[in-house]
C-alpha cells in the first residue's frame, strides 16, 4: 500500500510537477497552499511525510515546523523543508527547529524523490 | 591674548592691539563711529560684507573675527577623534591645533566628513543586498519559477510514457513560467540599474534638507510675499536628491508658507522691535500658536536664532544650527537640552538659559543661549486618542551685557556625550573622549 505525502507549497507549477513525480512513484499526494491552515490540514490528513516550503502566504514554514514539533503526535513526523534561499543561516535555522531534511530551490526531481523515500523508508 | 568668542569684542581687541582709532576704522569701512562702537560692544550683530571689510582693514581672516567659527571647528575635530576612537590623539591640543593650523584642521574635518559619507555608502549598499524587500522578493520569485521550470522540464525529458493531456499541461506550464522568468529578470535588471547611483543615499535626507535650508539662510522671500509656491521653490532645489528629503522639505516649505501667511514679515518685525525676541510673549501678544511664532522667528534672518524640533522619539526633525551651538550630525543629542525637557511636560512653555559645554576646558564665555522650548500636539485632536507631541526649541546667543541681568539658573548642556567635558552628569550615555584617563 502507498505511503502518503502532504505538499505544502504555494507555487502552482511546482505543486503540479512534484505531485506528478510522486504519483508516478506510487505515493498518495495531497497538496495545500496556505500557511495559516497548514497545521490543521496536517492533523486531518496524517501524512507519512510533509514537504514544506519556507515562504508561504499567511505564515512562515518555520512557524509551521515549530507547531509540528511542539505536538507529541507530530513531533517525529518527517519534514522535508524547501527554500529559495540556500544560505547557511536558513539551513542552521531549519536544523535547529527540527527539520528532517533541507533542500534549496531549484532542486532536481530525483533529489526530492530520493529524500522523500529515505525519510519514510528508513 | 585672551580671546573672547564675541565678534564685537574680538574686533575691539584687534583694533586696539594695532593702535587703530575707532573713528578711523569706522571711516575706512563707511559706517559711523557710534555704530562701530555699538558693534564693538556686541550690541549690534555683524556679518557679511561689513565683517569682511573690517577684517580687511585689520588685516585678519574674517573667520577669526566671526563668532564661534573656531569653536565649531574645534568641536568638529573632537567629533572626528570620537568617531575614529583613536588613542593617543592630543585632544587637549585641539584648540591650539585649530588656531595655529586652521587649514590642516579643516582638512581633518573635511576628510572625516568624506569618510563618514563613504561609510554610509557601504552601509546603504550592504543594507540593500541583505534587507531590501524588493530585491529579496524578486529573487525569491525567480528561484521559485526556475524550480518549477526545472522540475517540469525534467519530467518531460525523463518520463518515457506520458499521457498527452499531462504533456500538454506541462508544456503550457513551462511556457507560462518562461514568461514570468523573463519579466522577473527584466525587473531585476531595471532595479539594479537604478541601484548603481547609490551615491544618492550617501547623504542622509536630514543633511540634504539642512543643506537646502542653509543655502537659503532659512529665509524664503518668495514665500513671504507669495510670489512663488513651495512647489515652485522646490524646482531649483539641487540640494534635495532623495525622495525622502524632497517630500520632507516640501512639507516644511508648506508649513513655512502657512506660517508666513499667519504672521506676515512686517508684523513680525514690528512686534520683535517692540517686545524683543521672546516667542512666548509674542505669541500671547498676537494671539498665535507658540510653535508658529518660533518658526517665524527662526526664519527672520537678522535675528540669527537657532531652532531645533524633535518628534516624540527625540529624533531631530528640523535643525537650524548656530555658531557655537553645534548640532550632532549622526549621533543623538544631549538629553539635557530644554527641548527634551519640554517633551516631558507637554504644553508647558519653558524659558531657560543654557550654556554649551564641549568647547574646551578653558572657559571662554560666549556660549550662553536663551532657550525657549515647548511641546505641542501634532495634528488635530482625535476622540479617545492620545495626542502625538512635537517639541521645538528656539535659541538665541545672549549678548555680553545681558548676562548679568539673568537671575534664573543656567542649565549646562552639551552637543553629545562623546565630546562633552562634563564628567559628573547623570544624563551621560557614553564616556567622553575628553575625560582624563582616556
Amino acid at each position: 500500500m502507498g505511503k502518503s505525502v502532504l505538499l505544502i507549497e504555494d507555487e502552482p507549477n511546482i505543486i503540479e510537477a512534484i505531485s506528478f513525480i510522486l504519483l508516478r512513484d506510487g505515493w498518495e499526494v495531497n497538496t495545500h497552499a496556505n500557511g495559516q491552515t497548514a497545521l490543521a490540514r496536517i492533523a486531518e490528513k496524517k501524512p507519512d511525510v510533509v514537504i514544506l516550503d519556507v515562504m508561504l502566504p499567511g505564515a512562515s514554514g518555520y512557524d509551521i515546523l515549530r507547531g509540528l514539533r511542539a505536538e507529541p503526535e507530530t513531533h517525529d513526523l518527517p519534514v522535508l523543508m524547501l527554500t529559495a534561499r540556500g544560505q547557511n543561516k536558513d539551513r542552521d535555522m531549519a536544523e535547529k527547529m527540527g527539520a528532517s531534511q533541507f533542500m534549496t530551490k531549484p532542486f532536481s526531481n530525483a533529489d526530492v524523490l530520493e529524500a522523500v523515500r529515505s525519510l519514510v523508508g528508513s | 591674548m585672551p580671546r573672547s568668542s564675541l565678534t564685537g569684542t574680538r574686533i575691539r581687541e584687534r583694533r586696539i592691539l594695532q593702535g587703530i582709532r575707532q573713528s578711523h576704522l569706522a571711516e575706512r569701512v563707511g559706517i559711523s563711529p557710534s555704530y562701530l562702537n555699538l558693534i564693538e560692544h556686541n550690541r549690534r550683530r555683524i556679518g557679511g560684507k561689513l565683517l569682511n571689510d573690517i577684517a580687511a582693514v585689520l588685516n585678519v581672516e574674517p573667520s577669526l573675527l566671526a563668532e564661534g567659527a573656531e569653536s565649531v571647528l574645534i568641536a568638529l575635530l573632537r567629533e572626528a577623534v570620537a568617531e575614529a576612537g583613536e588613542q593617543g590623539v592630543e585632544i587637549e591640543q585641539a584648540e591650539s591645533f585649530a588656531g595655529h593650523y586652521p587649514g590642516w584642521a579643516r582638512l581633518v574635518v573635511a576628510q572625516r566628513r568624506q569618510i563618514a559619507a563613504l561609510g554610509r555608502a557601504v552601509e546603504t549598499l550592504t543594507d540593500r543586498l541583505t534587507h531590501d524587500p524588493h530585491l529579496a522578493a524578486t529573487l525569491h520569485e525567480v528561484l521559485d519559477t526556475i524550480s518549477a521550470v526545472r522540475s517540469t522540464a525534467s519530467i518531460l525529458a525523463e518520463t518515457r510514457e506520458i499521457e498527452p493531456e499531462w504533456r500538454d499541461r506541462f508544456h503550457r506550464n513551462i511556457n507560462e513560467d518562461a514568461t514570468r522568468l523573463a519579466e522577473g529578470a527584466q525587473a531585476l535588471v531595471t532595479y539594479l540599474d537604478g541601484a548603481s547611483d547609490a551615491r544618492r543615499d550617501v547623504q542622509s535626507p536630514q543633511e540634504e534638507i539642512e543643506a537646502f535650508f542653509v543655502a537659503h539662510d532659512f529665509h524664503f522671500p518668495a514665500l513671504e510675499d507669495e510670489s512663488l509656491t513651495p512647489e515652485e521653490i522646490m524646482h531649483d532645489a539641487s540640494e534635495l536628491v532623495s525622495g525622502s528629503a524632497v517630500s520632507q522639505a516640501l512639507k516644511l516649505l508648506r508649513q513655512y508658507a502657512v506660517d508666513a501667511k499667519a504672521v506676515p514679515l512686517a508684523e513680525l518685525r514690528a512686534v520683535v522691535d517692540e517686545l524683543g525676541p521672546d516667542p512666548f510673549r509674542i505669541a500671547v501678544h498676537l494671539g498665535m500658536d507658540q510653535g508658529v511664532i518660533m518658526r517665524r522667528l527662526a526664519a527672520l534672518p537678522e535675528l540669527e536664532a537657532g531652532l531645533v524640533a524633535c518628534d516624540g522619539s527625540g529624533t531631530l526633525v528640523f535643525r537650524k544650527p548656530l555658531p557655537g551651538f553645534p548640532l550632532p550630525r549622526f549621533s543623538a543629542a544631549c538629553p539635557l537640552w530644554p527641548l527634551y525637557r519640554a517633551l516631558t511636560r507637554p504644553m508647558a512653555p519653558l524659558h531657560m538659559r543654557m550654556e554649551q559645554q564641549g568647547r574646551g576646558t578653558v572657559p571662554m564665555g560666549g556660549s550662553l543661549f536663551d532657550a525657549y522650548a515647548v511641546a505641542l500636539p501634532k495634528g488635530p485632536a482625535t476622540v479617545n486618542t492620545d495626542p502625538i507631541f512635537e517639541a521645538q526649541m528656539l535659541f538665541l546667543p545672549v549678548p555680553g551685557e545681558e548676562r548679568e541681568v539673568w537671575r534664573g539658573g543656567v542649565v549646562q548642556v552639551g552637543a553629545n556625550c562623546r565630546i562633552c567635558p562634563r564628567m559628573e552628569c547623570h544624563a551621560r550615555r557614553e564616556p567622553s573622549i575628553i575625560a582624563d584617563g582616556f
